[in-house]
C-alpha cells in the first residue's frame, strides 16, 4: 500500500502479493512481509493454545471456555458429525490444524499493520489442498485397499457403456478438480478481498490528500466502504476456514463410504 | 514533486526487469514457509493441545459419571434407610401391641389374685370374729349359769321366806323360770349350730 502514497493514483497489482524480500534473499528461505505474517500467525495460534489448554480446569474460565469451544467447534460440528466418532477423532488433528491456521492467516488480512492474509499466496493455500488431497486418497486406500480406485472411477450400479462419459468425468472431478478448487477458492478470495481493501482505502488516501478539494466527499464514501469490506473479510476469513476444512473433512467422508 | 515521475520510473524499470509474477505459480520460499507453518501447528494440536483436550473432556465425562453413581447410590441408600425405618416401625408396633396386651391379661390376673385374696382374708376375719364371738357367749353363758344359780337359789330362798304356804304358786314358779332358761339355752346353741 505504501507504493501508492506518491501522486497519481495507481490500483493495486498483483505485486501486492510478492512484498520487498527482508532476509535469506535467494535462498529457499525468503523471507518477506507476508512470509512473516504467517510466522505471526503460527506464533498466535501456540500463544493462545498453549495459555489455553496449560492448566484445564473441569470447570473452565472465560478464556479456556472459548478456546474449548473453537476446538469443540471442529470435533463436534465438523470432524464427529461427518466422519462419526471414530475416524473423526483419527482425522482430527489435521482437520483442527488446517481450520485454525487458515481461519489466524485469513485473520491477518484485516488485522491493522498487518494488513495482507497469510492464505493470500499461493503457498499456503495449495499446500493444504495438496495435504488435504493425500489425506482423503489414504483414507480411502487405507479402507478399501483394493477397491477404492476402481470403485470411484467406476461407480458401481451403472451401465457400463455409461462408463465412457462417467469415468472421465470421475477422474477430473475427484483427482484434479477437488485439490484445485480447495486452492483457488482461498487463494482468491483472499486475493480478491486484499485487493479491495487495498482500492478502497488507497482510493480514499488519493481523493483526500491528493486530489483535494471537492474530492474529498468521494474519499468519505471509498472509506465507508473499505469499512464495510472490512466487516465483510472478517465474515470471509471465517467462511473460508470452515469451508475449506468442511470440504476436506467432506472429501474423507466420501472415501471412507466408497461403497455408494 | 520532481523526484515522483523518477520514482515512478525507477519502480517501472524494476517492474521490467522481473518478469510479471504469476500468482498461481507458488515459488519455493512460499512452499518451504507454508510447510513450516503447517508442520508446526499439526504438531503442537498433536502433541498439546488435543491430548490435553482429550483428557479434559475424559475427566469431565468421569466426573459426570460419577456424580451421576453417586447421586443414584445415595438414593438406594436412602430408599433402603427408609424401608428398615418402616420395618423397624412396624416391629415396634407389634411389639407395643404385645405388650399391652401382656399387660392387660397381667392386670386381670393381678386383680383375680386379690379378689381371691381378699375374700379369703374377708373370710378368715368372719371366722375369727365368729370363734371369738362364740368363746365369749361361751365365757357369759358360763358366768351366767354359776349367777343363775345363785340367783335362783336367792330367789328360791326369797320365796321360800315369804310364802312357805303358797306351794303350788312357787313351784309354777320356779318351773317356769327353768323352763325359760332351758328354752333360752337351747336357742343359743341353735344360732351357734
Amino acid at each position: 500500500m505504501a507504493a501508492h502514497d506518491d501522486g497519481g493514483f495507481h490500483g493495486p497489482s498483483i505485486d501486492e502479493f510478492f512484498p520487498a524480500v527482508i532476509a535469506f534473499e535467494g535462498t529457499p528461505f525468503e523471507l518477506n512481509r507476508i512470509m512473516l505474517i504467517r510466522l505471526l500467525a503460527v506464533a498466535v495460534i501456540i500463544v493462545l493454545f498453549y495459555l489455553g489448554t496449560r492448566r484445564m480446569k473441569l470447570v473452565p474460565g472465560r478464556f479456556q471456555s472459548i478456546i474449548e469451544m473453537g476446538l469443540d467447534f471442529v470435533r463436534v460440528n465438523i470432524a464427529e458429525d461427518l466422519l462419526g466418532k471414530k475416524d473423526g477423532r483419527r482425522f482430527l488433528p489435521l482437520l483442527t490444524t488446517i481450520f485454525f491456521l487458515v481461519l489466524t492467516m485469513n485473520l491477518a488480512g484485516v488485522v491493522p499493520f498487518l494488513n495482507v492474509a497469510g492464505t493470500s499466496v499461493v503457498g499456503m493455500p495449495l499446500l493444504l489442498a495438496v495435504i488435504a488431497y493425500v489425506a482423503f486418497i489414504y483414507a480411502g486406500l487405507k479402507k478399501h485397499a483394493g477397491t477404492f480406485i476402481k470403485s470411484s472411477l467406476f461407480p458401481p450400479g451403472v451401465p457400463w457403456p455409461i462408463y465412457i462419459i462417467v469415468t472421465p468425468i470421475e477422474i477430473v472431478s475427484i483427482f484434479i478438480l477437488r485439490p484445485v478448487t480447495l486452492a483457488l477458492r482461498l487463494l482468491m478470495n483472499m486475493v480478491a478481498g486484499h485487493l479491495l481493501l487495498v482500492l478502497c482505502f488507497s482510493a480514499t488516501q488519493f481523493f483526500f490528500f491528493s486530489a483535494g478539494g471537492f474530492w474529498g466527499l468521494l474519499g468519505v464514501g471509498t472509506l465507508a466502504f473499505g469499512f464495510v469490506f472490512t466487516l465483510f473479510e472478517i465474515l470471509v476469513a471465517a467462511l473460508q476456514a470452515y469451508v475449506f476444512t468442511l470440504l476436506t473433512t467432506v472429501y474423507i467422508q466420501l472415501a471412507l463410504a466408497e461403497e455408494h | 514533486m520532481a523526484s515522483v515521475p523518477a520514482q515512478l520510473i525507477a519502480v517501472l524499470t524494476e517492474a521490467a526487469e522481473e518478469a510479471p509474477k504469476n500468482p498461481l505459480i507458488p515459488e519455493w520460499y512460499d512452499i518451504i514457509w507454508s510447510a513450516v507453518c503447517f508442520v508446526v501447528i499439526l504438531a503442537f494440536f498433536l502433541w498439546k493441545v488435543l491430548p490435553a483436550m482429550r483428557k479434559l473432556l475424559d475427566e469431565r465425562g468421569a466426573r459426570i459419571q460419577g456424580g451421576i453413581e453417586k447421586a443414584e447410590k445415595a438414593q438406594a441408600e436412602a430408599a433402603a434407610a427408609l424401608d428398615q425405618y418402616n420395618a423397624q416401625l412396624a416391629e415396634a408396633r407389634v411389639e407395643a401391641g404385645r405388650i399391652r396386651e401382656q399387660a392387660r391379661e397381667d392386670g386381670k390376673k393381678i386383680l383375680v389374685e386379690l379378689r381371691e385374696q381378699a375374700q379369703a382374708d374377708a373370710a378368715r376375719i368372719t371366722a375369727q370374729a365368729q370363734a371369738q364371738i362364740e368363746a365369749e357367749r361361751q365365757a357369759a353363758v358360763t358366768a351366767l349359769r354359776a349367777e343363775v344359780g345363785s340367783l335362783a337359789i336367792d330367789l328360791a330362798s326369797g320365796v321360800v321366806g315369804q310364802s312357805l304356804s303358797d306351794d303350788k304358786k312357787s313351784r309354777a314358779l320356779v318351773d317356769r323360770f327353768l323352763a325359760d332358761l332351758e328354752a333360752s339355752e337351747s336357742g343359743a346353741a341353735k344360732t351357734r349350730a
